[in-house]
């Protein structure tokens, strides 16, 4: 163990090495330019501060963005114009529509569910006294890769024959409950998309707690106050006053896990790859760009998924104006 | 792309205690009923850790045989699985620490970098008059709506490869291909439009009066931001770096791209989900080896629990 540890120091030798030529370099321009004086100390300042930034950013996703339209419209090898062929075979196969149909029901399941159960769980816990355990608890899966989480539910739903003792919890909960045959959950079409959503859920829920709960304390005393005293109680009080005074909070909550959803491929490449009728776009444009080699195919893919996103950034960058218009 | 969220929370600032709810309202809401499907959430959000924490303790042989629960009925507990996930053994030849470094070496510049790179920026958009600073600031805004997606592939070719118009050779194919090169400047495009506009939303908001007497004093641009600005950010960055190195620590996409599978510069992540195509069924060793790799997000979450909660809303929908 210890010369393992040994032969990994390099490693973090080499990213010391390199954070140190970085702020060398910065330094250096920094001491340099900083001599600039007179009219000139102005612009000179506005490019050393804004140019390294613009560069990257034009460089690393304003070019590559336009090549990736362009490369859409082209062959599997990038040598021939197409036209609109790539975007034909998005649409046009049964494989392919399947792809979206999945896409489509992560797009409104997993957003729906975590801001449910994130909602239920803020408007419980606001009423409790010790909620920071819980609150802890639920919120952790976040901090977790998509890799782990993955790997943490495929022991959930792992599979063994019936007749032996049972690792995956779901079985055994199923064998518990009077089902003797539990299935293969992940090979079960159509309901193995489902259960890879639960992941996704499992995730988003504490990130909608943490945000709604803040919207919920941020709902004025008085107006709980006055709402009591006017007669509203348990139901009434949370449909009448509660949920009408988060309604934008709640909005932007469940467009930014949609945003999400929509952009993930990690849960469903490490659990199924795809296979058995689970398959997304995220994970789709990533098969055909880098195991099929098909950059025609793929870029058509991520253009889908790039237009997919906007009108859910718009409306969800409206909501939040206008909200902050109110306040 | 996560404006959104971040704007919900706002720019960190003094705890404001909480608005008091009268006593007889909290009454009437809470119920045993309440609190006990509160417990019954948490139990159930729990559980699946819990069950890869456990699984990863036990022997091969009860791991893959029977379930994690039975550890209740007959306890038996082993360190074997961490030992051999680590440094390798019969099953996982190398074993998982080079992965490991990897993730370090990769996920601490990859915070670090476009972290200092979009304080400039945002120091420069915000206190640099210039023609054209709101366009900018506005495009930056607005490159967060660009899916990774959308430049994964040319900014592949353009590292393997290089990259000219024409005759014109705008950037020289460099051979980067086997380094963290390609790993961290791709992190650091990924991640500066968010970076620029949440940090540009704090530097924007210091004291004019601030910087005014700085300038009455001689000081100029780099002065200003050395001494002044860079140490009065230090919460807002702070925030950013915590939520851009666990983005990267939990990342796959990039890691999967940029970096190829080799144990030189491939992160855990990127291991993980290749080990779990190939000894998926192992359950001892790829619990072992998924709760190595969750250990360090889960020990800066608990120990840096609000800075985390902060950075990390602020960017939950990036990329």
């Amino acid at each position: 163990m210890g010369d393992e540890i040994l032969n990994g120091l390099p490693k973090l030798g080499t990213a010391a090495a390199g954070i140190a030529v970085f702020f060398g370099v910065l330094m250096l321009v920094f001491f340099v330019l900083g001599k600039v004086r007179g009219r000139f100390s102005g612009p000179v300042a506005g490019i050393a501060f804004l140019g390294p930034a613009i560069l990257l950013l034009v460089a690393g996703l304003v070019v590559p963005a336009i090549q990736t339209i362009g490369k859409s419209t082209q062959n599997a090898a990038g040598t021939k114009f197409i036209g609109w062929e790539n975007y034909a075979w998005v649409f046009g196969t049964d494989t392919n529509r399947q792809i979206l149909t999945n896409t489509f029901m992560w797009l409104i399941i997993a957003p729906l569910f975590s801001t449910l159960f994130g909602l239920t769980l803020a408007l419980l816990l606001d009423r409790m006294r010790r909620e920071s355990i819980p609150k802890s608890l639920i919120f952790m899966p976040m901090a977790i890769s998509f890799v782990g989480a993955s790997i943490i539910w495929d022991l959930v739903y792992a599979y063994r024959d019936p007749a032996k003792p049972q690792v995956g919890l779901l079985s055994q909960v199923a064998i518990w409950l009077g089902i003797e045959n539990p299935p293969n959950w992940l090979l079960l079409q159509p309901w193995n998309n489902f259960l890879l959503m639960v992941i996704m859920i499992w995730i988003q829920t504490g990130f909608a707690m943490v945000v709604l709960s803040a919207a919920i304390k941020a709902i004025p005393g008085d107006v709980v106050e006055a709402a009591t005293l006017d007669g509203a109680t348990g139901w009434r009080l949370f449909s009448r006053v509660t949920i009408p005074m988060i309604r934008g909070t709640l909005i932007v909550v469940i467009t930014t896990i949609m945003i999400a959803t929509l952009k993930i491929f990690d849960i469903v490449r490490v659990m199924t790859n795809g296979n058995f009728g689970t398959q997304i776009v995220a994970n789709e444009m990533y098969a055909q760009s880098f195991v099929q080699f098909d950059y025609g195919r793929g870029s058509a893919l991520a253009v889908v998924l790039f237009v997919a996103v906007i009108p859910l950034v718009i409306y969800n960058v409206r909501q939040l104006r206008k909200e902050q218009a109110i306040r | 792309m996560s404006v959104e969220a971040h704007q919900l929370i706002a720019i960190p600032q003094p705890d404001q205690p909480k608005p008091s709810i009268p006593v007889a309202v909290r009454k009437t809401l809470s119920s045993p009923w309440a609190t006990g499907f509160v417990i019954l959430l948490t139990v159930l959000w729990t559980i699946p850790t819990f069950g890869l924490l456990t699984t990863s303790l036990r022997p091969s042989e009860d791991a893959n045989n029977s379930g994690w629960w039975t550890i209740f009925t007959n306890p038996s507990f082993t360190m074997n699985n961490y030992s051999e996930v680590l440094t390798g053994g019969d099953t996982i030849p190398g074993g998982i620490l080079p992965y490991f470094f990897n993730s370090f070496a990769i996920a601490i510049p990859a915070a670090l970098f476009p972290l200092a790179l979009a304080t400039m920026a945002a120091y420069a958009l915000a206190w640099i008059p210039f023609k054209g600073a709101t366009t900018i600031f506005f495009v930056v805004f607005a490159l967060q709506v660009v899916p990774l997606q959308m430049a994964l592939l040319p900014l592949l070719q353009m590292f393997n490869l290089g990259w000219s118009i024409g005759p014109i050779t705008v950037v020289p194919d460099l051979d980067l291909s086997g380094t963290y090169i390609p790993l961290w400047v791709a992190h650091t495009m990924f991640a500066l439009p968010l970076a620029v506009f949440l940090i540009h939303n704090f530097i924007a908001q210091l004291p004019r009066d601030l910087m005014e007497a700085a300038r009455v004093d001689g000081a100029g641009h780099f002065t200003i931001f050395w001494r002044i600005v860079l140490p009065l950010s230090v919460p807002a960055i702070a925030s950013f770096a915590i939520f851009q190195f666990l983005w990267v620590w939990n990342d796959l996409l990039v890691a999967l791209t940029f970096a190829g599978g080799t144990p030189d510069v491939a992160p855990i992540t990127a291991y993980l989900a290749s080990i779990k195509g190939t000894y998926g069924a192992q359950l001892d060793l790829i619990t072992a080896g998924a709760f190595i790799a969750i250990i360090v997000p889960l020990i800066v979450f608990f120990a840096l629990q609000r800075f985390f909660v902060r950075g990390l809303l602020a960017g939950s929908v990036k990329g």
